[in-house]
């Protein structure tokens, strides 16, 4: 569906978009599968609506969200790089809201240090999650420090490219946080909870040692089996000689509003 | 008809068919017809494909003594079209994917071991390879047979960096190296069992 939104004051400038082809036809979303295209031809049995959004745990207002009313808020459109820790990367208009309004109406406690994120659970509906494999714990969770999420880079999307999140990409609602790899911005949510402790992420636990639960785009921290010094971009028109690689940014060129965040961190050992 | 085929004009032809899959990938990849990450797509199908013909030439002498099919004389080409592939994976991640960026190319050589066995396959493959000649063989004698077993850790090495270029384990890397480990098994297996089993059929 159509979905219209005017470029916010944050939305990034002199970047050129990924074809809309690309962004929503190359894509990692393992609930529906392990190939790229995976996503975008199994997930037409996948019902994004109705939805909910539960945001509870140490909030004075814990609230359930329902999608329209998500999509009612006012909504503006953020031209962000989308760093993925394979080593491509993309730039995509996506259209949504800064999380940290959502999380001011329920007003968090004093003791919430954390926020967790929550996946759908829908085997029937996602062939990945239904898979004899047992690639990821489902369902997929992510987490951020109180204060990442409460960024006012962070948002929660509910479009891209002027229209409502397809089904492969995360309907109805995701998190896009861009000075993150990709695998941090968690699809299809249904649970928000502020906790005290860090809470649990499903490619963290995975793999502690190649997914951080940072995760911030460095290219200073290698992945165990490749560098992350630089990245390929995808959808470069020309095949093969199309586009170099091009030098991966720390931060993913977003140092200047978010490398306080962690200031005095040893961004080695936590990556 | 098939028995008027020589084995020569077999060779001709399975060279010409084992090198299509990467003549029609590279066509479609110079022209933007390889998807949204053609460098990506190309280097995984070059290694892909090298790993089966590993596989393929590593078939023959179980298929000999299990079912008594004897492609003994194809198994050269097979070998060789294993190399070249693996050749062609080795330039396009240089030169198409890292763009010659020697330092990087080094450094990522050095600690990953991902890479390291990636290197060693091919670094075997490759003196395989240039030793697969009827002057090699006579005058390495002896020795020719214990160099070309060589060909089994290189298999090894493949097969894991296969696995390992993935994030999680795949139903299709471990059916490879599923199959790289069977084959290797019978290697081992005492020759009274592989007789036997040879018989039972």
């Amino acid at each position: 569906d159509p979905l219209r939104a005017a470029p916010g004051a944050l939305s990034g400038t002199g970047l050129t978009p990924t074809p809309f082809q690309d962004a929503t036809h190359y894509n990692n979303f393992y609930e529906f599968g392990l190939e790229k295209t995976d996503p975008a031809e199994r997930s037409g049995d996948f019902h994004p609506r109705p939805w909910t959004v539960r945001v509870e745990g140490l909030v004075a207002r814990p609230r359930t969200y329902d999608i329209d009313a998500l999509l009612a808020r006012p909504l503006e459109e953020r031209l962000y790089r989308m760093r993925c820790v394979e080593a491509w990367s993309m730039v995509i208009p996506w259209i949504g809201f800064a999380l940290a309004d959502l999380l001011k109406e329920v007003e968090p406690l004093g003791s919430a240090k954390y926020v967790a994120f929550e996946s759908v659970l829908r085997p029937a509906e996602m062939p990945g999650q239904d898979s004899m494999l047992h690639v990821l714990d489902w369902p997929y969770a992510e987490g951020l420090r109180l204060d990442e999420a409460m960024h006012p880079l962070t948002i929660l999307a509910v479009g891209l490219y002027g229209r409502t999140l397809p089904n492969q990409n995360g309907a109805p609602v995701r998190l896009v946080v861009p000075w993150k790899y990709g695998f941090k911005g968690i699809k299809s949510i249904v649970r928000i909870r502020l906790t005290e402790t860090r809470p649990r992420t499903a490619w963290n636990d995975r793999a502690p040692d190649e997914y951080g639960f940072y995760a911030n785009v460095n290219p200073a921290v290698d992945h165990p089996r490749w560098s992350q010094a630089t990245e390929r971009p995808i959808g470069a028109r020309g095949g093969f000689f199309g586009a170099a690689r091009q030098p991966t940014l720390p931060f993913n060129g977003y140092a200047e509003q978010v490398a306080g965040l962690y200031a005095g961190m040893d961004l080695r050992r936590n990556f | 008809m098939a028995r008027r085929l020589s084995p020569g004009l077999i060779r001709a032809a399975l060279y010409v068919a084992g090198l299509m899959p990467a003549s029609v990938a590279f066509a479609m990849g110079a022209t933007g017809r390889l998807g949204a990450d053609p460098v990506n797509a190309f280097l995984r199908m070059l290694g892909l494909w090298a790993l089966r013909f590993l596989i393929l030439s590593l078939c023959v002498t179980p298929l000999r003594e299990i079912a008594g099919i004897n492609l003994l004389r194809y198994r050269r080409a097979l070998g060789l079209l294993a190399f070249w592939y693996a050749l062609f994976h080795l330039t396009a991640y240089v030169g198409l994917d890292q763009g010659f960026d020697f330092p990087v190319l080094l450094a990522d050589v050095e600690k990953r071991p991902f890479v390291i066995l990636g290197m060693v396959a091919f670094l075997v493959l490759a003196g395989l390879a240039a030793t697969s000649n009827r002057w090699s063989i006579r005058r390495l004698g002896p020795r020719w047979r214990a160099l070309h077993r060589w060909v089994y850790p290189a298999a090894c090495c493949a097969a894991i960096h296969f696995i390992l270029s993935f994030k999680v384990l795949r139903p299709e890397t471990l059916a490879y190296a599923l199959a790289v480990a069977l084959l290797l098994a019978w290697r081992v297996l005492p020759a009274g069992m592989r007789r036997r089993a040879a018989l039972s059929r």
